[in-house]
């Protein structure tokens, strides 16, 4: 059994401690400890919690954007899941950008995994992420030339004739 | 001629059995006439060989089918092929992505006449629950279709009644069906020489 | 593994201009993966470099599931693992308990733990009879078959359909299982076992099946963990993270399970880790079924969660009782309260970590919903897995790795 196990408290407290008062919005949904950083400082988060013995959160559960249409210059939030398997501990953390300049460090070369993840948060979103070995779209069709999940872009192809507005409800 | 088959012949008990029959034809001791198009039909729909051209969940289904409790293989349908050039009829089951069009239409293009196609699942047939930018709204956008089976999945029990619905067609298609003038204009409506 | 081990032929050098072929395998490829392309540069039968296309399928169910309510999710859900849905179904309605704070009775996650160990049995029977197809044995697969069609009576007896299961509802199930679903369920138990066995017999000590599956596609704990594996992929690789264990969720922790492991990540570890999972999951499930039987009289009528504002009314009761048919109008219209909040809820799917991640702004559609699938993470490393080997090889490595393609792209 471990020794101490890792509270929320304690990883808040060695955040902190290590990076100030960079970083804010530290909360706990549903019991997971959550908050947001600037987003220079995404790379140096992930490798803090890589390299550090107590932390070491060596598993990148997963990476997505989130779309805020309506806050001035934050308006895509890049999440990050991580996981610490020995002491089965997740965190996630939150860097935002504005959509007009989307550049965010890539995280591959710290996590194989990033590399598709970032692709589909570029795919999706038009997240650039400064440094991938191979940013390009890889679920939709190449030649789009939008980023289908941002807010404003609908869901339907608006190309068919066939479907009847009344019916539909719209 | 003594039949090979001994069982249910004679229909004691009155139980419904259906006795194939030969084509409508003339026949005497040691010769039968009917149709061509009867007899080309007849052997065709019950050898076909189909291309399974599964994307997502309607292929599992199909597997199903093939196995030994729905079997399809009782239909002539035992040999599949995953070569255009050997196969007759293109089953479509499963999502097609506007990514996947043009590899289905290529697929479709690589196929010898006389070619059917079955379309099913809801998906393939009208895009399905996926009413989004990235799926194709039914495949008969792109290429012509002969029977739809709609479902999601489609029981196996309903893929087995598309394909005797496309047995149907198989057998009562005219030999010169193909080389018509309705048929090149459906070709060329979809752009397809 | 790179070189030749019995070079027959010794050309002189620069006699041949060494080049190598570009060999296009997918999207539409035999043995029935599903749509993924790989585009592999081969030097003779080895392969050089791999690079895979996917999307082929892709549905874009994320960006769906912010237009639909959350009831209305779950048959989006069903279509992404479809071997087997029901696992896919319930990860769902346990990020929507954990978001709408309920808790669900005891005999429900008895329930749910025998639906989703049946999905696991079904999905990995799936998995391990393609490896021997794809090997050239044939017979596996059409005797499994038989089992799964016994699992899809018993799917068929609860909800209704046989593949795109759509079964449960948030908090419990549309109706309480029935006599003849359990009967259904005690056959497979009586059978099954003894038709595992005997497919175990025509594969793992099979001369032919483990030259072909040993060594080839293997890969190492910690490349693994950095790819993000999970699943029957990582556990043959060797590392035991099996979500059922570290974060129990629908009363795992009341049964006793082992977890498999193997050594080198090859294909016949991913082989073998999955004929032993199906085991647990027998195991399991009948250890769960007894539990249910524990429950007398009006405890086993008990078959959802007593929360009328998230959970759909019968129909008897919506035709007849007044409150019944207010809750029905309310669910449906989106006027019950749903929590302003982002949950994260993973459930161990056929595959691996199967992760929803769910902002909501308290409206009738989630504000964003997040699949984390666990083959798009991990098929990333396919190019890595099949440097150097021969191409029949790829072939397995693809098949043992257990691609769904509809997971693969959402």
């Amino acid at each position: 059994m471990r020794s101490m196990a890792l509270t929320n408290e304690r990883i808040q407290e060695r955040l902190v401690e290590k990076f100030g008062d960079q970083l804010t919005g530290f909360e706990e949904p549903y019991g997971l400890l959550t908050f947001i950083a600037p987003k220079a400082l995404n790379l140096k988060i992930l490798q803090f919690l890589y390299d550090d013995a107590e932390l070491g959160f060596r598993f990148l559960t997963t990476l997505c954007a989130v779309h805020y249409p309506d806050m001035p210059g934050n308006q895509l939030a890049i999440v990050y899941h991580l996981h610490n398997l020995k002491d089965n501990v997740r965190i996630r953390f939150k860097v935002f950008t504005p959509v007009s300049e989307p550049d965010i460090f890539t995280a591959t070369n710290l996590y194989a995994t990033a590399n598709w993840m970032e692709r589909e948060t570029y795919d999706f979103f038009g997240v650039n992420f400064v440094g991938h070995p191979n940013l390009k779209r890889i679920l939709n069709v190449d030649e789009m030339d939008y980023f289908p999940m941002l807010k404003q872009y609908p869901l339907e192809d608006g190309t068919r004739i066939d479907k009847d507005d009344a019916m539909f409800g719209r | 001629m003594a039949r090979p088959v001994q069982y249910n012949v004679k229909n004691e008990g009155g139980k419904p059995i259906q006795v194939v029959d030969s084509p409508a034809g003339y026949g005497g001791e040691g010769f039968f006439t009917a149709k061509l198009s009867d007899v080309v039909g007849l052997a065709r729909k019950n050898s076909l060989w189909p291309l399974p051209f599964a994307t997502s969940c309607c292929g599992i289904e199909f597997m199903a089918t093939m196995g030994s409790h729905y079997d399809l293989a009782r239909f002539g349908a035992e040999r599949v092929g995953f070569s255009p050039r050997q196969c007759d009829l293109l089953m479509v089951m499963g999502t097609i992505a506007k990514k996947m069009g043009p590899v289905l239409r290529q697929v479709y293009l690589q196929m010898a006449e006389p070619r059917w196609v079955l379309s099913m699942g809801a998906c393939a047939s009208s895009g399905g629950i996926f009413d989004t930018y990235s799926v194709l709204q039914g495949i008969d956008q792109i290429i012509p279709v002969d029977v739809y089976i709609p479902g999601c999945p489609p029981r196996p029990e309903a893929v087995l009644d598309g394909f005797m619905k496309i047995q149907d067609l198989v057998g009562k298609e005219s030999i010169r069906r193909r080389t018509g003038e309705k048929y090149k204009e459906l070709m060329e409506s979809y752009g397809i020489q | 593994m790179a070189e030749l081990l019995h070079p027959h032929v010794k050309l002189p050098e620069g006699s041949i201009e060494k080049q190598t072929t570009t060999l296009n395998l997918g999207p539409t490829h035999p043995a029935t993966h599903g749509v993924m392309q790989n585009i592999l540069e081969l030097d003779g039968e080895r392969i050089v470099s791999a690079e895979q296309t996917i999307g082929y399928i892709h549905r874009a169910f994320e960006k769906l599931a912010e237009h639909r309510p959350l009831y209305q999710i779950t048959t989006l859900t069903d279509r992404m693992n479809y071997c087997s849905s029901p696992i896919n179904n319930m990860g769902w309605h346990l990020t929507c308990e954990k978001l709408l704070k309920v808790k669900t009775p005891k005999r429900v996650d008895y329930l749910r733990i025998i639906i989703m160990e049946l999905a696991r049995i079904s999905d990995h029977l799936i998995c391990n009879s393609i490896v021997g197809v794809d090997s050239g044995a044939y017979t596996g697969f059409l005797y499994v078959m038989q089992y799964r069609e016994l699992i899809y009576e018993i799917y068929e007896e609860i909800c209704g359909s046989r593949l795109t299961t759509n079964i449960g509802r948030i908090g419990g199930f549309e109706r309480n299982f029935t006599a003849t679903a359990f009967n259904k369920l005690e056959k497979f138990l009586d059978e099954y076992p003894r038709v595992l066995t005997e497919f175990e017999h025509l594969f793992t000590r099979n001369r032919i099946f483990m030259e072909r599956t040993q060594g080839t596609g293997a890969i190492s704990a910690e490349r693994a963990l950095n790819y993000g594996f999970t699943g029957p992929n990582l556990r043959a690789a060797g590392v035991d993270y099996d979500v059922r264990v570290h974060t129990p969720y629908s009363s795992y922790e009341d049964l006793a399970f082992t977890v498999p492991v193997g050594s080198t990540g090859d294909n016949y570890d991913r082989f073998l880790v999955r004929n032993e999972e199906m085991r647990q999951s027998l195991s399991l499930i009948t250890q769960a079924y007894r539990k249910v039987q524990e429950f007398k009289g009006a405890e086993a009528d008990v078959y959802h969660a007593d929360v009328p504002e998230y959970y759909l009314p019968s129909k008897q009761d919506v035709y007849t009782k007044m409150e019944a048919l207010i809750w029905h109008f309310k669910i449906i219209m989106g006027e019950t309260e749903i929590p302003v909040g982002e949950v994260y809820q993973s459930v161990e799917g056929g595959n691996g970590e199967l992760g929803f991640y769910l902002i909501s702004d308290g409206g009738r559609n989630p504000y964003r919903l997040h699949f984390r699938r666990p083959c798009f993470i991990y098929y990333q490393a396919y190019s890595e897995l099949t440097k150097g080997a021969m191409l029949s090889d790829a072939i397995m490595t693809m098949s043992s790795l257990n691609l769904i393609a509809g997971e693969l792209d959402s």
